[in-house]
């Protein structure tokens, strides 16, 4: 090598590695701008992004809410997760784990804040609610703080929001295929010849959408797969005997509906169903188009309706229409529907817990709290704001709290998300055309190695 | 000191400096490979979760993951599935279409084996996942390929969801066979014209030159080119996520994508990570065979 190009190779490595320490070093030098800062403290807040970014609801409600925050010491930072419903708690279980990533605030669905809640990853909230006035005064319904109550009896989260499940159609699809506009199924078998009607007279049309597919996650084992299976009268999980159940009639007739439904035709296309978009397509693009019939679907689908919403549709009070979801043969108690909702939780690896239960003590008082079940077309878990004229009048909310009186909640065990993403398993090999039968034993087996041979039974 | 001495200190340093020139290369292979292999295999004993109780409170539950794993029908469904692919897109697909182009391509004009090459090889250079977006839009529902059928008047089909397998081993078809291409240019070219005009001279044809002198000529090549497409292709996962997501139902579920959905979506990662190793076995099984069948 001559001596000159030594020295070009020379220079060259020496800026290649300096660079790359550069590299290592943006994170300590990120840091320091914040000690530098050090008058204001930074409590990041984690949610889900579905991918429409700053037009998000809960984009939105946070920049209004830090935005009144008296507190001027405190910057709120929105911090949220891009990622599709089923890949979010996966990765803020991760994101929990470390105190490098973990965020002051963080929303959680309360199906796994049990879990998450059991694996140590949150801070239980007893000292902290038990000094809060609304906790204590009866502003949150009681009903609600079981949600949010672990297994261990502890508080791990102040709940948000709420919602039931039913059946929104859309009236005047039902009208132009004679169906009535005021529609009040009995049983399945009313839903499937709805859906029939509706594939011979309006054969454009989707009849009826269900989410089917492992990508919509929890969207597939609740709004699908619970109101089916408790809809039979059968439960997931047999609380008497502290058992899961595997194999029954009702998971069987459960997924004969969903089988019936796809080899009818009567459902989306499995290239629409399958991907974890599926749940905006069908309540953004192909209700408001005209393009679906029946969507089986949770209530808080209007919030995308509003002027503020991601898909504004001004006419939705007037077309569509909200049926409660009738148990499988009409047995009592006639309908059925599950309820799920969020909550504010602080990991236990947040770096600021005083200034983030400060926060959501603001967040969650009685205005804040209706701007966002109002924005994002939840119901709400306060009872003050449940009497509330700007909340009683917007369209839908009077109907589906009513569902609300007889719904059912999830298992509160610590070992339901495991199970939900088996359910999630064998609906969507339902759907792409494995038999009833077979999905269910597949299903028991898989439940089975995951709670243990001890904790399973038959029906 | 004594010229003994010296000569003995000298061969003294001698003997260790080959460890001072290897440490880096040995330490970075400690600490991103065999500490992470070690560390998958006692997991694979474990009921580790991404939450949960046993998320806190790992247990030891022998070989329980092991056991569930020869009973679970998906393990057998995924194991097929990822043989399909590894045949149909690595064996038969990057390998013989990459060894025809070559071939076609020898003894041609400078300027088209550029052209040719430059080609075929912007699908070796596009990163997977651009490549799977690219090819998730020729292949979707209202894609390139749909567009083209349409505008013919044929019925269009909805590819990823009738043919799954099909689109995602014609994807790393297009993906990879640039690199057995330019591996048989390359080995195509040492074969010595002297050999192939002599047998044509001797009135070979030309099967017989490819079956009777290229082929034999080139085997070792073979052998190793189909090594490295094989493990290239068993690690395939971005482009598969990208494209199906591993379905409809579980028709595109490799083993990697199985064993990504068992620990961050069923969040059994104690699992997960028994079904890593029983890759990485077949990873090893698979080059043993080839290398074997070099000799």
């Amino acid at each position: 090598m001559k001596p000159s190009n030594r020295k070009f190779m020379l220079i060259t490595s020496v800026i290649l590695s300096a660079s790359l320490l550069f590299g290592c070093s943006s994170k300590s030098g990120e840091s320091k701008t914040d000690t530098s800062n050090s008058a204001k403290t930074t409590i990041t807040i984690t949610y889900r992004d579905d991918g429409i970014g700053e037009k998000g609801v809960l984009y939105k409600w946070i920049k209004e809410v830090s935005a009144s925050y008296p507190n001027k010491n405190v910057e709120i930072k929105p911090t949220p997760i891009q990622a599709s419903e089923g890949d979010y708690f996966a990765k803020i279980a991760l994101a929990l784990k470390s105190k490098d990533t973990a965020p002051d605030i963080v929303t959680e669905d309360t199906f796994i804040l049990n879990s998450d809640a059991s694996a140590g990853f949150l801070t239980p909230l007893d000292d902290k609610v038990k000094g809060w006035e609304d906790w204590t005064n009866g502003s949150f319904i009681e009903a609600m703080k079981k949600g949010v109550t672990a297994s261990d009896g502890k508080v791990y989260g102040v709940p948000y929001s709420t919602d039931s499940r039913g059946l929104w159609y859309n009236k005047e699809i039902f009208k132009q295929a004679g169906l009535p506009e005021d529609w009040k199924p009995k049983t399945w078998d009313d839903v499937l010849s709805a859906a029939r009607t509706i594939k011979e007279k309006a054969p454009d049309v989707v009849p009826i959408w269900m989410n089917m597919g492992k990508a919509t996650g929890e969207a597939t084992s609740m709004q699908t797969y619970e109101m089916l299976l408790y809809g039979t009268g059968e439960r997931l999980y047999d609380n008497a005997s502290g058992k899961w159940i595997i194999k029954s009639q009702g998971i069987s007739d459960a997924l004969s509906f969903i089988e019936t439904v796809n080899k009818e035709k009567l459902g989306p296309p499995l290239s629409k169903v399958l991907n974890g978009q599926a749940g905006n397509t069908a309540t953004r693009e192909y209700l408001p188009q005209g393009k679906l019939a029946i969507s089986l679907d949770g209530s808080w689908i209007t919030g995308n309706y509003i002027d503020t919403g991601a898909a504004p549709w001004p006419e939705y009070k007037d077309v569509l229409g909200f049926a409660p979801m009738p148990t499988s043969k009409g047995q009592d108690p006639g309908s059925i529907t599950l309820a799920g909702g969020w909550a504010l939780s602080i990991p236990s690896n947040a770096k600021h817990k005083d200034e983030a239960w400060d926060f959501i003590k603001y967040a969650l008082n009685k205005e804040n709290t209706e701007k966002l079940v109002i924005a994002s077309g939840n119901l709400t878990v306060r009872s003050d704001v449940a009497k509330d004229p700007g909340y009683t009048q917007m369209p839908f909310n009077g109907i589906a709290t009513e569902y609300l009186q007889h719904a059912e909640f999830r298992p509160a065990q610590d070992k339901y998300p495991e199970v939900s993403t088996q359910i999630q398993t064998m609906v969507e090999s339902v759907a792409t055309g494995t038999s009833p039968a077979d999905a269910m034993n597949k299903y028991a087996q898989d439940v089975t190695r995951i709670v243990g041979e001890d904790h399973v039974m038959e029906k | 000191m004594s010229s003994l001495a010296v000569n003995a200190l000298h061969k003294k340093r001698k003997s260790y400096t080959w460890f001072y020139f290897l440490f880096p290369s040995i330490a970075i292979m400690l600490v991103f490979f065999i500490y992470p292999i070690l560390l998958t295999f006692f997991y694979s004993f474990t009921n580790l979760a991404l939450t949960g109780e046993s998320a806190k409170e790992l247990k030891f539950i022998g070989l329980d993951n092991y056991i569930h794993m020869f009973k679970d029908p998906a393990v057998k469904v995924s194991i097929w599935n990822t043989l399909i692919f590894l045949f149909g897109s690595a064996v038969i697909g990057q390998q013989v279409l990459g060894f025809i182009i070559a071939l076609l391509m020898k003894h041609k004009k400078r300027a088209f084996r550029r052209v040719i090459g430059t080609i075929v090889l912007a699908g070796w250079v596009t990163p997977e996942i651009v490549c799977a977006l690219c090819l998730y839009s020729f292949f979707g529902d209202e894609g390139t390929l749909n567009s083209i059928l349409a505008f013919l008047g044929i019925q269009e089909v909805t590819w990823l969801y009738t043919v799954p397998m099909l689109t995602i081993i014609l994807a790393n078809i297009w993906h990879g066979t640039a690199f057995s291409m330019l591996v048989f240019q390359a080995a195509l070219d040492d074969v010595p014209s002297e050999i192939e005009e002599a047998a044509v001279v001797d009135g070979a044809s030309r099967w017989q030159v490819l079956s009777r002198i290229i082929i034999p000529y080139i085997k070792d090549t073979i052998t190793t080119n189909m090594m490295l497409v094989t493990l290239q292709t068993l690690g395939v996962f971005g482009l598969i996520y990208a494209m199906t997501g591993g379905g409809p139902g579980n028709s595109t579920t490799t083993l990697p994508i199985f064993m990504y959905n068992q620990a961050f979506v069923n969040y059994q990662l104690g699992y997960g990570t028994a079904i890593s190793l029983l890759l990485l076995v077949i990873g090893i099984v698979l080059s043993l065979f080839y290398v074997r069948s070099m000799k």
